[in-house]
């Protein structure tokens, strides 16, 4: 067990790509935590979709021993946490365990819509924050005016940022100093009983549920029972370790300590993030102020290309859940698609990985219906429903009015921009709120449907700033809108995986660029094909998809005869890749290009 | 009876040389400047002693001279192979013994040596009719040489078929029909009308990819330059008795007819295929295309084979599916029951019908005219719905 006074708990925050995860590198390899031989470039981040994407999904811990400049060795936890907004969950969560925060901002590009976001949320919980200004070995880097952006911007003192670059090393030492001297130690009383808090936990499939705690008060020590006191479950402790980023046994933890346990727990379902752990007897009095559960925000269908991958995809997305308790599935059926599953996910970025993961870890072979919103039905009999699935809209004569979950959404963006930007956003429905500038960059607030974004605000918003604009978001509230099911014919047949939820006034728009993007996804048959956008059974859009005329091989010959066959069965393969409605063929890759387009 | 009788059995022999590479060209043909024709006798002999030991007692109706250029061989060698061949197995009293020529008049030269080595039938490689045209596909030949040639054909052999290739740059459909007029007023009882294909690996699919060969015409105009072709064939006594083949009736190639029919066909030479039925297994045959490596192999083993396959049932009943659809008489459904082993679930067929591309089948399945402009598409949901 380590002195209170030797231990320092923090977190960094950072906009995507600041140098967050290098810097971490860099604190762990300067001292000596992981064997060089062992060191790998973004060490926190284990899962491969984390690696190539440059992305933290999972919050992830390391525990660093440095021997201070005082003559002291200290205990550093470091808590890595997703700069995504779809994961604000995670970094809510990881900040409360915290006392600190490292603020890494690019000193080329300056504050982004993630800095701002993280570091609020940093503020909210409380901590110390130490700015640090990262790629100053960039030419483009400009130390002096990003401090003073961090000044007018984010309202920090930023006198005395630490300059540094996580890439050669520079002012590393610096930083490690600052933690120890300018973030404060924990707080915690030894004696008094039991109370950590669950930070998160996790599926290890040797060891079965992991679960990080960090400890406020008492000790905890392995062979222990203790309770979790939102589900009054006892468990007892078989394993107590701290994660260096590999585990370490380790027999005790004391106040200010943060560790796992695994303790026989089946499923990560039954830990709640924000749950207070106490001991079975002698338990603390009070729980610690909870955490809310995520909830999805963003549904979409999962729908194995191959009928008979059903079963493989019920098992990928039970163990995919045992990991992930906030991303919540239900058996659905689709006319066109068959079996599959309704899923909720956090944001996008999540249902990507998700889907990602299910494709790679579990070789499968997805369709991805529409994402949407989940949607307030108020029924005429006073009933409110939610919606999850276009194709579930009931008729509208038992519907009274419908609502919409909305989003307060910052962008900052080069000014140049700026008029692009309130483009995209007046088009989407958005209300604008606030708009100011920090030198060059104009940082514009907007009241969005939601809706609107799942869409494809994020691709939108990349080209129209080429890459420039950074964005977040929190959800803000339920509105009422004029919201209709458009649904989409193909050869007069509806196919309910391309019905969606839109705005009246959108509905035209979006339906005339799906029923054009259909015409070049489907290819052509031997007939020719309606197509059709539709609300109730009026049709807004339509496009005919001309037969094909000719298509015949001129020259046919004895030593022809295996080339066909070949040809052949690579139709019959391309037809396995199919989805029939009616008498069409739909190719599985239209569905998901027809899903991604452009508003 | 074996399934093979139906079509009957026929030799494919493959001559790789030619005297320069066309830019469209696909097949197996190479341009070299030294041929030991004695090497080459000694291989195809070799060969042909071979294939007569596996198919001996066949009665064989046809003979094939591919390439290639095979009338760049030596008469001699022709002479020799036939000499052979005709020692080998029994053959039909009118037996088919057809040479692809190119109608220059170095080979006009040889023809009747060539007829008197046992060719009965000449197979001309025109392409076009005018000069300019010509030029652009890489012929060697002007329109008049190759006419000349033809008619020097014409006195030497009954039979003389020629090949055009349309669906050239810039061909109009006037310019078509005029041109196809006079090639019908040259014809003898057989013409091959092959629409220009880009195939990949030539000259033409390279200068394509790099945005040349402008001027190809789109899929609305060449169902037009087919349809007229049907037409004028049509009214000039010559209708498509296969999707590129025209004949007067009863004068289609009777080897050609092996293949599209699923008889058996012995292949000789490099990169041949054959189908040969062996003790009720139908097998695919098929050697190794560089001619060094054939002849090498041939002269070190005794044999010029690459290793034989097997077809499955459904690998043969799908064979016999698609060659035989390109036919106007179409495909035998009681055959491809038989081949498949199994009913066949007609029924299924009826949207197809519906839709105008196959007729109402009967003892034989038969595309209209505009199934048959869809072929590829059309055998793949008739493949799905039967096989
Ligand atoms: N030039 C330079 N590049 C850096 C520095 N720190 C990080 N990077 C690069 O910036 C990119 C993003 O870094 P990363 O640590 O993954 O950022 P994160 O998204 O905040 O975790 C990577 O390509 C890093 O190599 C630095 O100090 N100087
Ligand atoms: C083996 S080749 C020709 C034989 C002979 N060497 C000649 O060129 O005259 C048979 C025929 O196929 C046709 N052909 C070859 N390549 C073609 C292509 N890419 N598109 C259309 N027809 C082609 C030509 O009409 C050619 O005469
Ligand atoms: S078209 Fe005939 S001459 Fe031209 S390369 Fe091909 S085989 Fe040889
Ligand atoms: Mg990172």
């Amino acid at each position: 067990m380590t002195q209170l006074d030797l231990i320092r708990n923090f977190s960094i925050v950072a906009h995507i790509d600041h140098g967050k995860s290098t810097l971490a590198d860099r604190l762990i390899q300067m001292t000596g935590t992981v064997a060089e031989r062992d060191m790998k470039a973004q060490i926190l981040d284990s899962m491969d979709i984390e690696r190539e994407r440059g992305i933290t999904i999972k919050a992830n811990t390391v525990r660093i021993e440095y021997p201070a400049k005082d003559g002291k060795t200290y205990i550093l936890n470091l808590i890595d946490t997703p700069g995504h907004v779809d994961f604000a969950y995670e970094v809510s969560r990881s900040m409360k365990a915290v006392e600190g925060s490292l603020l890494v901002v690019d000193a080329s590009q300056g504050v982004e819509a993630q800095t701002l976001a993280n570091v609020y949320q940093a503020l909210d919980a409380g901590h110390e924050i130490v700015p640090v200004l990262n790629k100053i070995d960039l030419p483009a880097a400009e130390p002096e005016r990003i401090k003073q952006q961090i000044e007018d911007v984010i309202g920090l003192d930023a006198s005395e940022a630490i300059a540094i670059s996580a890439k050669s090393g520079l002012g590393i030492p610096d930083v490690l100093e600052a933690i120890v001297t300018r973030l404060p130690a924990p707080k915690g009383d030894r004696d008094a009983p039991l109370k950590a808090m669950l930070v998160d936990s996790w599926y290890d499939a040797y060891l079965g549920v992991v679960v990080m705690l960090r400890v406020i008060d008492g000790v905890v020590k392995k062979g222990d029972r203790i309770r979790m006191m939102a589900t009054n479950a006892v468990y007892g402790i078989d394993k107590l370790a701290v994660l260096k980023p590999q585990m370490v046994d380790i027999p005790e933890l004391g106040p200010g300590e943060i560790g796992i346990f695994t303790a026989s727990i089946k499923q990560v379902r039954d830990t709640r993030v924000g749950d207070t752990v106490t001991h079975e007897r002698k338990g603390c009095d009070t729980p610690l102020p909870g955490f809310k559960p995520a909830q999805p925000v963003v549904f979409c269908g999962l729908f194995p290309v191959d009928a008979a991958d059903f079963e493989p995809l019920r098992d990928a997305i039970e163990k995919l859940s045992l990991n992930d308790a906030s991303f919540s599935t239900e058996m659905e059926t689709s006319a066109a698609l068959g079996f599959g599953f309704r899923c909720g996910f956090l944001g996008l970025l999540h249902l990507e990985v998700i889907r990602d993961r299910l494709e790679r870890e579990y070789d499968l072979d997805l369709i991805t219906t529409a994402p949407s919103v989940v949607f307030k039905l108020y029924m005429k009999d006073g009933e409110v429903r939610d919606l999850h699935n276009p194709a579930d809209m009931p008729d509208l004569t038992y519907v009274d009015h419908i609502e919409e979950p909305r989003i307060k959404a910052t962008i900052m963006v080069p000014d140049e921009y700026l008029g692009d930007i309130l483009k995209l956003c007046q088009d989407r429905r958005g209300i604008q709120m606030d708009l100011s500038y920090a030198g060059s960059r104009a940082m514009v607030v907007y009241d969005l449907p939601l809706a609107e974004v799942v869409f494809d605000f994020y691709d939108r918003l990349k080209s129209v700033t080429k890459g420039y604009a950074s964005f977040d978001y929190t959800i803000s509230e339920y509105r009422e809108d004029h919201l209709v099911k458009m649904s989409i014919l193909v050869n007069d047949e509806p196919v309910d995986a391309l019905a969606m939820m839109v705005h009246r006034d959108r509905a035209e728009a979006r339906g005339r660029s799906m029923v054009e993007k259909l015409k070049e996804l489907i290819p052509r048959h031997m007939f020719k094909i309606p197509i059709q956008a539709a609300i109730g059974g009026r049709v807004i859009a339509r496009e005919t998809l001309s037969a094909m005329r000719k298509d015949v091989t001129a020259k046919c010959y004895g030593g022809d005869a295996t080339r066909k066959k070949k040809l052949l069965e690579k139709q019959k393969a391309g037809k396995k890749k199919m989805r029939q409605f009616g008498k069409v063929e739909i190719p599985q890759e239209a569905f998901i290009s027809a899903l991604k387009m452009d508003g | 009876m074996e399934d093979w009788r139906h079509g009957g059995f026929g030799l494919y022999l493959h001559w790789p040389f030619c005297q320069s590479k066309c830019p469209y060209c696909d097949f197996n043909s190479h341009v070299s400047a030294e041929i030991d024709q004695d090497q080459w006798r000694r291989a195809y002999l070799t060969e042909i002693d071979r294939l007569g030991g596996e198919t001996g007692g066949r009665i064989l109706q046809s003979v094939f001279f591919g390439g290639g250029t095979p009338s760049l061989m030596a008469p001699e060698l022709v002479s020799a192979i036939m000499d052979r061949i005709r020692a080998t197995w029994p053959m039909v009293n009118d037996a088919e013994v057809t040479l692809e020529a190119n109608p220059s008049s170095i080979e006009a030269g040889r023809f009747a040596a060539f007829r008197q080595a046992g060719v009965t039938r000449i197979s001309m490689g025109m392409q076009a009719m005018n000069d300019a045209d010509l030029r652009r596909l890489g012929r060697l030949h002007t329109a008049d040489e190759a006419r000349r040639a033809f008619e020097t054909a014409r006195r030497i052999f009954d039979r003389v078929s020629f090949d055009l290739i349309y669906a050239r740059q810039d061909q109009s459909l006037t310019d078509w029909r005029a041109e196809l007029t006079e090639a019908l007023a040259l014809t003898v009882d057989h013409l091959s009308l092959y629409q220009l294909t880009i195939e990949s690996g030539t000259a033409f699919a390279d200068r394509l990819a790099r945005g040349g060969l402008r001027g190809l015409p789109g899929e609305d105009l060449s169902v037009e330059l087919y349809e007229a072709t049907q037409e004028l064939c049509d009214r000039a006594g010559m209708p498509a008795y296969e999707v590129s083949n025209h004949a007067r009736p009863g004068a289609g190639s009777r080897h050609n007819m092996i293949y599209w029919r699923g008889g058996d066909y012995a292949g000789i030479g490099p990169g041949a295929h054959g189908r040969l039925t062996l003790g009720g297994t139908r097998w695919a045959t098929e050697a190794p295309r560089s001619p060094g490596l054939w002849l090498a192999q041939v002269g070190a083993e005794g044999q010029g084979e690459l290793p034989r396959s097997a077809l499955s049932p459904l690998d043969h009943a799908e064979e016999y599916l698609l060659m035989s659809l390109r036919l106007s008489e179409g495909t035998d459904l009681g055959r491809l029951s038989r081949l498949y082993g199994e009913r066949l679930a007609l029924d299924r067929l009826a949207p197809l019908v519906e839709l105008g591309l196959l007729h109402e089948p009967g003892t034989q399945l038969v595309t209209t005219e505009r199934g048959r402009l869809v072929l590829n598409a059309l055998l793949a949901e008739i493949a799905a719905a039967l096989l």
